[in-house]
């Protein structure tokens, strides 16, 4: 891998297909399959996300059969509008460079430095990530109310209390894509800066900081989007005075049925999200290069709070030191709310106890599953979605990979990165309504799919998507071009070169692809709680249905339910991270 | 080097051809087919309803004994939701019969046609008809429970101040900063609670009463699950407000373990109705299956199981309330009413109305 990927770094990275193509003419295989991995991921993009959504936003600008348009007007006048769009920027900014400023160092220490537990911590921090928020809501909220453990801190319904919860769901998204990247960054250009004499600092910034901003900006972009559709966080933590255009959306829709607003802030919201794809995206490609990767192995430190042997004064121990204390801290923090849940779901009445978990064999009275039914339809139908995300975000990195030789043809692959970014930015609602009224006989076909089993994981698959490009994208292009060329040479046709190299190198991350994507269709509760979900439900849903009943035993089933789903969850991110352990890094 | 990285590929590929083996051989959900083909022999009735619906283990299978009917069951959300998501779908109605509209939605649903007239000959139907909203006959009332601001009886004692009792008591000075209410717009409770105060005060009083609650201390939640269990301090989540807006079925389910009393009350001069409607969908598809279930939701079966799976009070007369309900769970004499056109007509302008009064 080291020998594979070690390019110059100065080197831009071209070539690909179309270096390939001046010396040989594609051939009809050839064209047919770049078609058909451009075509299928379009198709399914179209069907099962832009076409809903353009019907249910359609539906707010035509009246009686007419584009009415004066709906902008309206919502524009309103001052609310505004104060909603402002708060929603400042929210989803804050949030972004906080998780930026804390991941970056975290990034560091769990991916650069070894230390014993380090999977424990690495898997631990990824858990918030797929918890559903009325259960964070609780675990959150019982530490800041007033007389609750951290209640002196009277953070309870501010603003601070919903950007620190934006920031405990999304400091996992950093770590992983900064440290996948850091732990493969060959030292030897930082060293060689200290040893022209740049102080470790300037080391860092003029060497390390450029090689590794594709990846924050990547990270920064999947956490403004997840931020700025953050809808149970805000509204359990923060309520109606912190409104955002999601919870804004989701009231009008839901609770008004005011179609015309909703589809205004749709749009803005749609604009938002665009621009930051925009910022995002042009950030990544200054800054994209073929790198300097070495093996984690050779890259990895001990971690030890006594200066190394031989290691001179000034030479970022201290730094490294502080970057330590500061991840410390913060995985404490995320800690805190993980381990409130599971001590309020040991608490039986006025005793300690594990009744609640043997509960989970049951209905609970009034479910239409145990618990354990529902978890194993949350593992079916997450091994059908991440097959799907697999299979279309595959493809959908592969093209993207590409580099054509014409600007219209990069201008293309650009925006066919940022395409399969938006359906992380678009409320769930919009997504959600919009399958209602688009999939009953879509394109006129004899099926009602609003009630199929087969549009539950398709629909997850659609926000799993987005992970699997995001991973598998960077490793793809960090394949030196002349490995293609050379494998060309030596006799290989483009099927085989695409299958050797590409593919081989490629399958190295997808353990990881498989670990996120998994754990997005797990905790997933945003569009499919909004269909219908007959017979089957999941275990997310299961825990909004048991947690909105009354009893003890009702809350501390819902509780137990949740440590079930955090424990597979991490169980499921630590497999893959040992998949990793011997495959390639890619952003994640 | 290269032994290794083509033994990490294969590796990851047979990850993914081992998930795709799984997938393929029946693990998925996709896999395996909805209808299971042995049972649904004399077809299907679809019940549309919302998150909180649940019945005991084993009723609606009597159901399906005794008609040949199996009943699909679709949740699509709240109360709120399930009524949007029926309207925007009325000309392909996701099932066949609808439960859990209540009271706040039932006008909303009517004017739109979503549901179509039925009668039922059912004997609960007599006690359903005083509930009857408009005269279309398109929705039955199956159910309805109060919502009322709880107490916690044991924090009163502890601090030795006598327990509220109307609505205006909350405005006290001694009350303040003790209630906690769900948010108005975002939970049907609060929502209710919001029509009581209208019912209370009159569409053109309640807006000063709130502004009073909101100078003695009032807190907002987003919904009842984070007032009562988070929030509140009676509720099992240990919170540090003693006053809470629940249901006069709640306090039942307070009494603590080996004891004989529930260590919460209702007061039941602060509360408002809530009914909750069935009704048959407009272009069902079987809508003879759907007058059935309807007629089943309004049999004794149904009725006794309510309180039970529900925590709703049955609508019928000759149903059986668990012992505890008729103890410590009575519904209030004479709960506050608003008018379910009413509320129709107002409840956006209201909601927004409270909006800038509580939450500004």
């Amino acid at each position: 891998m080291s020998t594979a990927t070690a390019t110059r770094p100065d080197l831009p990275v071209t070539g690909g297909p179309g270096r390939v193509a001046r010396a040989r003419r594609p051939g009809p295989g050839q064209v047919l399959f770049w078609s058909a991995a451009v075509v299928v991921p379009l198709v399914f993009l179209g069907v099962f996300f832009a076409w809903p959504v353009v019907v249910m936003v359609g539906k707010g600008f035509v009246t009686d059969g007419h584009l009415d348009l004066s709906a902008f007007a309206e919502v524009f006048s309103r001052p609310r509008t505004w104060r909603i769009v402002g708060l929603t920027v400042a929210q989803a900014s804050i949030a972004t460079a906080l998780s930026v400023l804390l991941g970056v160092p975290g990034a560091y220490v769990l991916y650069r430095r070894r230390f014993r537990g380090r999977s424990v911590v690495r898997a631990l921090v990824t858990v918030p990530f797929v918890l559903p928020t009325v259960v964070v809501g609780v675990a959150f909220r019982s530490l800041l109310v007033q007389g609750g453990p951290l209640g002196f801190l009277h953070l309870d319904g501010t603003f601070a209390a919903i950007v620190a919860a934006l920031v405990f769901f999304n400091y996992a998204v950093v770590v992983r894509a900064v440290g996948g990247l850091w732990e493969r960054l060959d030292p030897r250009a930082a060293q060689a800066a200290r040893a022209l004499g740049a102080s470790p600092w300037r080391a860092f910034r003029t060497v390390t900081l450029p090689a590794l901003t594709p990846a924050i900006a990547s990270a920064a972009s999947l956490t403004f989007l997840f931020c700025a559709t953050a809808f149970g966080t805000v509204l359990v933590l923060g309520g109606l005075q912190f409104g955002t255009v999601e919870t804004e959306i989701w009231i009008q829709t839901t609770q008004f049925l005011d179609l015309r607003a909703a589809a205004v802030l749709s749009v803005v919201q749609l604009v938002i999200v665009a621009g930051v794809l925009v910022v995002a995206g042009r950030a990544r490609s200054r800054q994209e290069r073929a790198l300097a990767l070495g093996a984690p192995a050779q890259n990895v430190r001990a971690l030890s709070v006594r200066r190394p042997a031989g290691m001179p004064r000034g030479d970022g121990h201290g730094p490294a030191l502080a970057a330590a204390a500061v991840t410390g801290l913060v995985v404490l923090l995320l800690a805190l709310p993980l381990v409130n849940l599971v001590v309020r779901s040991l608490r039986v009445g006025d005793r300690w106890g594990v009744d609640h978990y043997t509960a989970l064999g049951t209905t609970g009275g009034t479910l239409t599953v145990t618990v354990w039914q529902a978890a194993l339809n949350s593992l079916r139908i997450a091994v059908d979605a991440t097959v799907i995300a697999l299979v279309v975000g595959g493809l959908v990195a592969l093209v993207v990979s590409r580099r054509p030789r014409r600007t219209v043809g990069r201008r293309a692959v650009a925006g066919l990165d940022a395409l399969f970014m938006l359906p992380l930015g678009v409320s769930a609602v919009t997504v959600g309504f919009g399958f209602l009224l688009s999939m009953h006989h879509p394109f006129g076909l004899d099926v009602d799919l609003r009630t199929s089993p087969v549009l539950v994981p398709v629909a997850q698959a659609v926000v799993a998507v987005p992970l699997v490009v995001r991973t598998v994208l960077p490793v793809l292009r960090a394949i030196d071009p002349r490995l293609r060329e050379a494998a060309a040479t030596l006799g290989a046709g483009p099927g085989r070169v695409l299958r050797s190299v590409d593919l081989t190198i490629a399958a190295r991350s997808v353990g990881l692809a498989v670990g996120f994507a998994f754990a997005a269709s797990l905790g997933e509760f945003g569009a499919t709680s909004f269909l219908a979900r007959p017979e089957r439900p999941t275990l997310p849903v299961v825990i909004f249905r048991l947690i909105g009943r009354p009893g003890a035993d009702s809350y501390g089933m819902a509780l137990a339910a949740s440590v079930v789903l955090a424990v597979l969850t991490a169980g499921i991110v630590a497999a893959c991270e040992r998949l990793r352990a011997a495959g390639a890094g890619g952003e994640w | 080097m290269a032994s290794t990285s083509s033994h990490q590929g294969r590796t990851a590929l047979m990850l993914v051809t081992g998930l795709t083996t799984v997938a393929l051989a029946g693990c998925s959900a996709i896999g395996t087919s909805a209808d299971d083909p042995g049972t649904s022999s004399s077809g299907t009735v679809t019940l549309v309803t919302h998150d909180s619906f649940g019945l005991s283990d084993g009723i609606l299978d009597d159901f399906t004994k005794t008609t040949g009917l199996k009943v699909e069951v679709v949740q699509p959300g709240d109360a709120g939701t399930l009524v949007n998501q029926l309207v925007l779908t009325k000309d392909a109605p996701l099932g066949d019969l609808v439960y859990g509209i209540d009271n706040s939605f039932a006008s909303r649903a009517v004017d739109e046609g979503v549901v179509e007239p039925y009668t039922s000959e059912t004997p609960a139907a007599k006690d359903a008809a005083q509930y009857a909203v408009g005269d279309t006959g398109a929705l039955t009332a199956v159910d309805m429970g109060d919502v009322c601001i709880n107490t916690d009886h044991t924090w009163f004692t502890e601090h030795g101040i006598a327990e509220p009792v109307t609505l205006d008591d909350l405005t006290k000075p001694e009350y303040k900063d003790l209630l906690v209410v769900p948010n108005a717009v975002t939970s049907s409770p609060g929502l209710a609670f919001l029509l009581a105060t209208v019912g209370a005060f009159g569409e053109d009083g309640w807006q000063a009463y709130w502004t009073k609650l909101k100078d003695n201390g009032l807190k907002v939640a987003d919904g009842w699950t984070e007032a009562y269990s988070t929030d509140f301090s009676g509720g099992g989540g240990g919170g540090p407000r003693p006053i809470v807006l629940s249901y006069a079925s709640s306090p039942p389910y307070t009494v603590p373990e080996g004891g004989t009393e529930p260590t919460t009350g209702a007061l039941l001069d602060t509360c408002f109705r809530q009914v909750e409607y069935a009704g048959v969908l407009a272009g069902a598809k079987n809508p003879t299956g759907a007058q059935q279930l309807l007629d089943f939701l309004l049999s004794d079966e149904v009725q006794d199981d309510i309180p039970v799976s529900m925590y709703m009070y049955p609508v019928s007369s000759t149903a059986t309330l668990p012992d505890d309900w008729a103890q410590w769970a009575p519904l209030a004499p004479k709960p506050f009413e608003v008018a379910p056109d009413e509320i129709t007509e107002n409840r956006e302008a209201w909601l927004a109305d409270w909006s800038e009064t509580v939450v500004g």
